[in-house]
């Protein structure tokens, strides 16, 4: 491993600890002459739970795509468990679930074909009992049998929770998982996410709810312009101002 | 083992899909249909030996309507981003692939079997004492469209003028395909002797490998962004 450049007697912290979950260096991607991603570098434990805050088209969707491996990186490494995303297996993704904006089920299937379909992939063990597990979780037993294509929007996003719940993934990933749910959804949403953190897992997630996300998480970021411009712990964030803060950070100026 | 079942659960989703919707079915049936129906009435069979062009009818029926099914293949996959889902799953993405091109395949060789029996009352062919050999040639010369078929399909999809570009892209690769599926299905038709069949049979059956094997290796960085 190559040690950090020290500049002019400047002496920093170097970690030399191999075992962050998430470790991303300096990912950078641009499409076209956009650039959605400029060099974000951070390093996630085990247990850690973070919330990404920032405005519209900051580049939190496409830094979860990268940490997924939908979407390759102009410059950059990421590594999951320690192992390079770039030339990962199956073995990396059987760990990551993710709620993406979009469901990934299939509207002729019902509930219960997709979660099969999806439960197969991930060799999920005992699968009828889990899926409908999941399904009763998400309170949508009721309506198993009928074809995804009837559904309504914030149906389809608990949906799509159940999805990603049911092989039990230690890294999970949600991009703005609140849109859609009503009141109760949401208020068993979080309570998926505070056991969900209870456990041993990884979770980032993304949201314009800064209350939900302060809820939960054990770090804190704010995205602009497709940097992490702040990021912090949880205990070290005044939660109060944190709204203010935030508005700060992103800047007046920005639209 | 488990690497099949996968590969089957990929199929059965699509069987699944169709058996409720019959959405790819019926366009391809009712197109294998009139192409059939169509020829018939335009062509004089007392005049004209339907043995002189029944084999290239048949085959426009089945690679036209071919294109159908083929178009929504992988459409399906793109509602709700659904093949990004499939890509975020552990499986090989080669699985992907074989999933689709088996279902494509399946949904083709349907239609084939339904269409057949028609085409031999419309044409007025005997086909009793050939059916295993002319089976043997739509099974070969359908899964050689079907593989490269396939691979266009996924490439295609993101396309605007995707019903256009498929069949531009996708025939002028698979013509040796069809054109031996032409011959050899004449020939089987006229009563020639098996061993007048057996090269063409070959030639489709080394078409059919390599593109099999050309997709496969291709398909993983056809649907990577
Ligand atoms: N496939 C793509 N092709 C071209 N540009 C893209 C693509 N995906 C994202 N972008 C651009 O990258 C930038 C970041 O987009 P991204 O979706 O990551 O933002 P976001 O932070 O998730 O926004 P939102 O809060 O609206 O979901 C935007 O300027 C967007 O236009
Ligand atoms: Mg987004």
């Amino acid at each position: 491993m190559n040690s950090p450049p020290i500049k002019g007697g400047e002496i920093r912290d170097v970690d030399f600890r191999m075992n962050y979950v998430i470790d991303c260096e300096k990912v950078s991607k641009s499409y076209g002459n956009i650039s959605a991603l400029r060099d974000v570098s951070f390093k996630l434990d085990k247990g850690s739970f973070l919330a990404i805050f920032g405005p519209n088209g900051a580049g939190k969707t496409t830094l979860l795509k990268i940490l997924s491996n939908l979407v390759k990186p102009t410059s950059g490494v990421v590594k999951i468990n320690g192992m390079s995303l770039h030339d990962e297996d199956g073995e990396i993704r059987k760990n990551i679930g993710v709620v993406s904006h979009n469901s990934f089920l299939y509207n002729n299937l019902t509930p219960y074909e997709n979660l099969e379909f999806y439960g197969k992939m991930y060799d999920v063990p005992n699968l009828e009992k889990r899926i409908a597990d999941v399904i009763y979780e998400v309170g949508l037993t009721a309506r198993m049998h009928d074809p995804v294509r009837t559904f309504s929007r914030g149906m389809m996003q608990r949906l799509s929770i159940a999805r990603v719940l049911m092989p039990d993934p230690s890294i999970i990933y949600l991009d703005e998982p609140y849109t859609g749910l009503d009141q109760h959804a949401a208020m068993k949403l979080r309570d998926i996410l505070k056991n969900l953190k209870k456990g041993d897992r990884t979770i980032i997630m993304i949201t314009h709810n800064i209350e939900r996300g302060l809820e939960v998480c054990t770090h804190v970021a704010i995205q602009v312009m497709g940097k992490i411009a702040y990021m912090e712990e949880i205990e070290k964030v005044d939660r109060d101002n944190f709204e203010a803060k935030y508005f700060k950070t992103v800047g007046e100026g920005h639209y | 083992m488990n690497y099949f079942r996968k590969v089957w659960a990929i199929v059965w989703k699509d069987i699944r899909a169709e058996i409720r919707t019959k959405e790819i079915f019926s366009s391809m049936f009712i197109f294998s249909l009139l192409v059939l129906v169509i020829f018939n009435f335009s062509i004089d069979l007392l005049e004209v030996n339907p043995l002189d062009i029944a084999q290239g009818v048949l085959w426009i029926a089945f690679t036209f309507s071919g294109i159908l099914g083929l178009n929504r293949s992988f459409l399906f996959e793109k509602e709700n981003d659904c093949l990004q889902g499939l890509m975020l799953t552990p499986i090989d993405r080669s699985a992907i692939y074989f999933g689709k091109m088996l279902g494509n395949l399946i949904f083709m060789l349907i239609m084939e079997a339904i269409a057949v029996p028609i085409f031999v009352v419309l044409f007025n062919i005997g086909i009793y004492d050939k059916i295993i050999s002319l089976a043997i040639v739509i099974i070969l010369g359908t899964l050689g469209f079907v593989t490269v078929g396939t691979l266009f399909s996924a490439m295609s999809v993101n396309i605007k003028a995707r019903e256009v570009m498929l069949p531009i892209l996708l025939f002028p690769i698979v013509v040796p395909v069809i054109i031996a599926s032409v011959k050899s299905t004449g020939a089987i038709l006229t009563g020639k002797p098996f061993d007048d069949i057996i090269s063409w049979l070959k030639l489709i059956a080394v078409f059919d490998v390599v593109f099999l094997v050309v997709s496969f290796l291709s398909f993983e960085y056809i649907i990577e962004e």
